[in-house]
């Protein structure tokens, strides 16, 4: 039994114990108040766990039931009132108990601390709960319960149909002084949670000409973004860390503000407007928070030039590192994967299975490649080019042809947007499809990804999170006729252009990153080994 | 900062002499502001907080001491640097002569454009493509109106421009003027292979607004034979982009090349802006999977590091008024681009007066019992008696119309005096000039004898 982790007012409890002891039964205010308090403990004995796996081992164990007796005096002592339903406690808790007597009472208080916060929120969750039932879209709005005392708060990008978290957003950005870009066209009702935005209509447009409140590296990142100039997840986080390598060299710390905090200040209206521009990739989000991480960590004593010159490096070690030496190790494990004669299948244009391939052979290994191009992006033609470029002989189909193709195939090598906790591999719309088909065919799917790319996201469908791309880019003109020039009048039509999709790792045979190659199921993991280095 | 605005005011508006041998071109009324005030207001509009304007030390002085003319409205800090106006100094002259004000990119106006292009158009291009250069162009229009003071309809055999773009209509290939090509149209098979599908045209106009980078600033104080942006910075610029030199494709150290490089290596270098994190730009590109063009094997842009780019409007209002046709009509469509009423409240009217809603009547008018005007432009201080016809005229600033006068098509200039009973069709009358009573002039000009 824990007999650490006071939880409420000790009042209560004497209430509850009178009520025992006065034989009557519990009213069920208290009985909640007993099951909270049942949580908080569980809470706390797991606080404990964690403390006693990091400080000792099987001593611990083995002390434990030598232990159970001193802990029954201490829990009679203890004003704990815990019905004798409360939960077994774990033998391996009490481990801590004796043995770190001196920092116990540190420990207590920290406990008992947690726990009243912990109490706290769940009551404001409570009436949370009643509140924003109607505000929920259905979707996802996790049901503040009390065995979540955490609150999960939903991203703004995909509550586009919430006018509150517009109102939010509008607010937020008006503060930052950065525009608000507007959606575009009707928006097909599965998706009408997401934004969708006109190309014709860039957000340069409400902006000043001479930028004066967002750096001109970031307004001309901005405008890439948005015209698809910048491409492709790596792309767009080389890009990314090129502009903010610009403004941290522009920047100079205001007097009286610390660099450490302030630079990061002003990094998050740029943020805003890049996501207003192009919401982010998961990879340009990890970018973000390990910059942030390192601004955060410049000592307050270090003198500016030295800050930014540290700032700099670690920018430049990091694409170092997670982008071009990854690239390098990938290239390195897949060609173990690339025997000759095969017939590799690629879909859209990926920078980092085009590099795989053009090292693969480099290295004179005998394949050649099918390349699957897909509407509206047509980005395979700029995959094609690359590859005949080197000399990889190949073929050219779309992906309505890819069941007809697959028999000839031997691998398929797919790139990804970004790995899911859950396994699943978020990429190019049109990826699954070519996934499913293979698996159908059984021919294996190799996804290759770096680690910077795994993200601690789960979505098992491509809806809930996605991104809407231009309907205009699906109008086509051929032979001097627009067919879908009025779309916007025929009341019945929508046009999606989808960007994304999401593979279950079902069938994804195997993974190449950085580390190694790794099953789809143990993405979760490298997460975790990321974190805890971290 | 990004970018720095520069105002081009000290133009002598060599083809409109008849209206600039007294006001010089910045300072003409048009819709009863000067004319310099459009372009500024332009710049205002989108944001800009400091403009350096280069102009004549009588510009200046006008600017800040003549009270018809007040530039109260434009309310950026305006940094006026003077030049000698007898001096040849042509634009890129006045480039290298303020350089060492320059510290970023900068964006040039003439002063006489009045548009209403959305200047986010042409900036997008300059800044999406890292572009040496973007500039604004618009369809012409065909002018309608009679111009006055000209005998029968002569039509000025102006030098066409041949500008040709690229299918997107974004990128500039080739741009040349009528008078250079003796034999013909000629373009460089390196084009033509970049580039098979041109289209060239020459119906356009010239707004006169470019976004240069700093380095070709920099690159006009190494090189002074270049003394015209648009007659020779900007056709050299739009060549450069498709010379060897510029191309980061051969990299091997050809002999002829060599010789080359070597007289062209100093100027070159110059352009080739390289940031200092060139290798991480180059990192970003390379594995974008964005290209420009499709269909050969070449990368985003042919690997060309110079790239010109060219905003054409078809719609809106784009003039440049260096000509008196270019004068009438902009004094027609000037009224769209601001929201102030069309009489001026400090203009006394008579309750009798026939005015048209498309009139423009200035400060401090008086205008008599009777009168009729119609499709015209009053300036400032201006006094018109009664029984005047004003049809279709701009009338400047502190005339004196006298009574029964019938004044149609033309355009008079300040401190005239036309006598009573006078009858003008499609004439000139210049500055201060005096029409004697009941005179009857059709298509003439007076000029005042220096």
């Amino acid at each position: 039994m824990a007999d650490s982790g006071v939880t409420d007012g000790p009042e209560n409890r004497d209430d509850i114990e009178r009520a025992k002891t006065e034989g009557k039964e519990l009213t069920k205010e208290e009985k909640q108040r007993l099951r909270k308090e049942k949580k908080q403990q569980k809470k706390n004995k797991e606080k404990k766990d964690e403390k006693a796996s990091r400080e000792s081992d099987k001593e611990k164990k083995s002390a434990a039931p030598a232990s159970q007796p001193p802990t029954q005096h201490t829990a009679q002592k203890a004003p704990l009132a815990v019905p004798a339903s409360a939960p077994v406690p774990l033998p391996a808790s009490e481990a801590p108990v004796p043995a770190d007597k001196p920092a116990k009472s540190k420990a207590e208080l920290k406990a008992e601390r947690r726990a009243r916060q912990e109490a706290e929120r769940a009551s404001k969750q409570g009436k949370k709960g009643e509140v924003g039932q109607q505000a929920a879209t259905g979707k996802a709005k996790a049901p503040p319960s009390e065995l979540q005392p955490v609150v999960k708060r939903l991203p703004e990008h995909i509550q586009v149909d919430n006018p509150d978290v517009l109102k939010k957003l509008a607010k937020k950005l008006e503060r930052q002084q950065i525009p608000l870009r507007s959606d575009y066209g009707y928006k097909v009702s599965l998706f009408s949670h997401l934004h969708q935005y006109s190309r014709k209509a860039p957000l340069t447009q409400q902006l000043s000409i001479p930028s004066t409140v967002i750096h001109p590296a970031i307004v001309r990142l901005g405008l890439q973004y948005s015209q698809g100039i910048v491409a492709g997840s790596n792309a767009r986080s080389v890009a990314l860390l090129h502009a903010f390598k610009q403004v941290i060299r522009d920047y100079t710390t205001p007097p009286k503000e610390e660099l450490s905090r302030d630079l990061v200040n002003k990094l998050k209206p740029y943020i805003s407007f890049l996501n207003q521009c192009r919401p982010l990739s998961a990879s340009m989000g990890n970018a973000i928070k390990y910059i942030k991480k390192e601004i955060s960590n410049i000592p307050s004593q270090c003198k500016e030039e030295e800050a930014k010159r540290k700032l700099l490096n670690c920018i430049e070690c990091y694409i170092n590192e997670k982008i071009v030496l990854a690239a390098k190790a990938i290239a390195k494990y897949s060609i173990e994967k690339i025997s000759d004669g095969d017939v590799i299948l690629v879909y859209g244009c990926s920078s980092l299975v085009n590099h795989i391939l053009c090292e693969a052979f480099e290295k004179g290994r005998k394949f050649r490649v099918i390349v699957v191009d897909s509407r509206p992006r047509l980005e395979g033609r700029e995959a094609l080019r690359r590859l005949v470029q080197r000399g990889i002989s190949c073929t050219y189909v779309l992906i309505s042809a890819v069941s007809y193709i697959l028999p000839e195939v031997s691998k398929v090598f797919l790139g990804a947007h970004a790995l899911l906790a859950n396994g699943y591999v978020m990429s190019r719309v049109g990826t699954s499809q070519i996934a499913l088909v293979a698996k159908a065919f059984n021919v294996p799917v190799l996804v290759c990804c770096e680690t910077y790319k795994f993200c601690e996201r789960v979505q098992t469908d491509s809806f809930v999170s996605n991104e809407l791309d231009d309907p205009d880019d699906l109008i086509v003109t051929r032979k001097g006729k627009t067919q879908l020039e009025d779309w916007q009048k025929v009341d019945s039509l929508g046009l999606l252009n989808l960007v994304y999709d999401v593979t279950p790792p079902d069938f994804v045979d195997l993974v190449i990153t950085d580390l190694g190659m790794i099953p789809c199921t143990s993405v979760p993991v490298v997460l975790r080994v990321k974190n805890v280095d971290q | 900062m990004e970018l720095q605005a520069v105002l081009m005011a000290a133009g002598g508006g060599s083809r409109m002499t008849d209206l600039t041998y007294n006001t010089p071109k910045p300072m003409l009324p048009v819709g009863n502001k000067p004319l310099m005030w459009y372009p500024l207001n332009l710049l205002e509009r989108v944001g800009f907080e400091e403009v350096i304007v280069i102009t004549t030390k009588e510009v200046h002085k006008m600017m800040s001491t003549d009270p018809k003319m007040k530039l109260e409205p434009v309310k950026m800090k305006l940094d006026v640097v003077c030049i000698q106006e007898d001096g040849d100094m042509g634009t890129a002259d006045a480039l290298r002569h303020i350089q060492p004000k320059i510290k970023t990119d900068i964006l040039v106006v003439s002063c006489d454009l009045i548009t209403d292009v959305a200047l986010h158009e042409v900036v997008d291009l300059f800044r999406a493509h890292n572009a040496t250069l973007a500039m604004l162009m618009s369809k012409a229009h065909e002018f309608t109106e009679t111009v006055p003071g000209q005998k029968g309809k002569k039509k000025t055999a102006e030098q066409r421009d041949f500008v040709g773009v690229d299918q997107s209509g974004k990128r500039l290939l080739f741009m040349a003027n009528e008078a250079d090509m003796e034999d013909g149209l000629s373009i460089r098979k390196s084009i033509m292979r970049k580039h098979p599908r041109m289209h060239i045209k020459t119906g356009l106009v010239d707004a006169h607004l470019y976004c240069l980078k700093k380095a070709v600033v920099d690159f006009l104080t190494e090189n002074k034979s270049i003394s015209s942006i648009r007659g020779e910075l900007v056709p050299y610029l739009v060549r450069k982009q498709f010379s060897k030199t510029t191309n980061s494709q051969k990299n091997k150290d050809d002999v002829d090349d060599q010789n080359q490089k070597k007289n062209d290596g100093s100027m070159n270098h110059e352009l080739l802006i390289t940031s200092r994190d060139e290798p991480l730009l180059q990192l970003a590109q390379e594995r974008s999977c964005w290209n420009d063009h499709h269909g050969d094997m070449s990368e985003a842009y042919h690997g060309g590091k110079m790239r010109c780019y060219v905003h054409i409007m078809d719609q809106g209002l784009c003039y440049r008024v260096n000509t008196l046709a270019a004068y009438i009509e902009a004094n027609r469509m000037a009224p769209k681009l601001f929201e102030e009423p069309a009489v001026h409240p400090s203009a006394a009217i008579s309750e009798r007066c026939q005015m048209g809603s498309d009139s423009i009547i200035g400060a401090q008018c008086q205008v008599a019992d009777k009168t009729s005007i119609k499709r015209s432009t009053i300036g400032n201080s201006t006094i018109v008696k009664e029984k005047v016809k004003v049809t279709n005229t701009i009338i400047m600033h502190g005339v004196t119309i006298e009574e029964g006068c019938n004044i149609q098509g033309s355009v008079i200039c300040s401190n005239a005096v036309i006598g009573r009973g006078a009858d003008l069709k499609y004439c000139l009358v210049g500055n201060g000039q005096r029409i004697e009573p009941e005179d009857t002039h059709t298509r003439t000009h007076t000029l005042m004898h220096i």
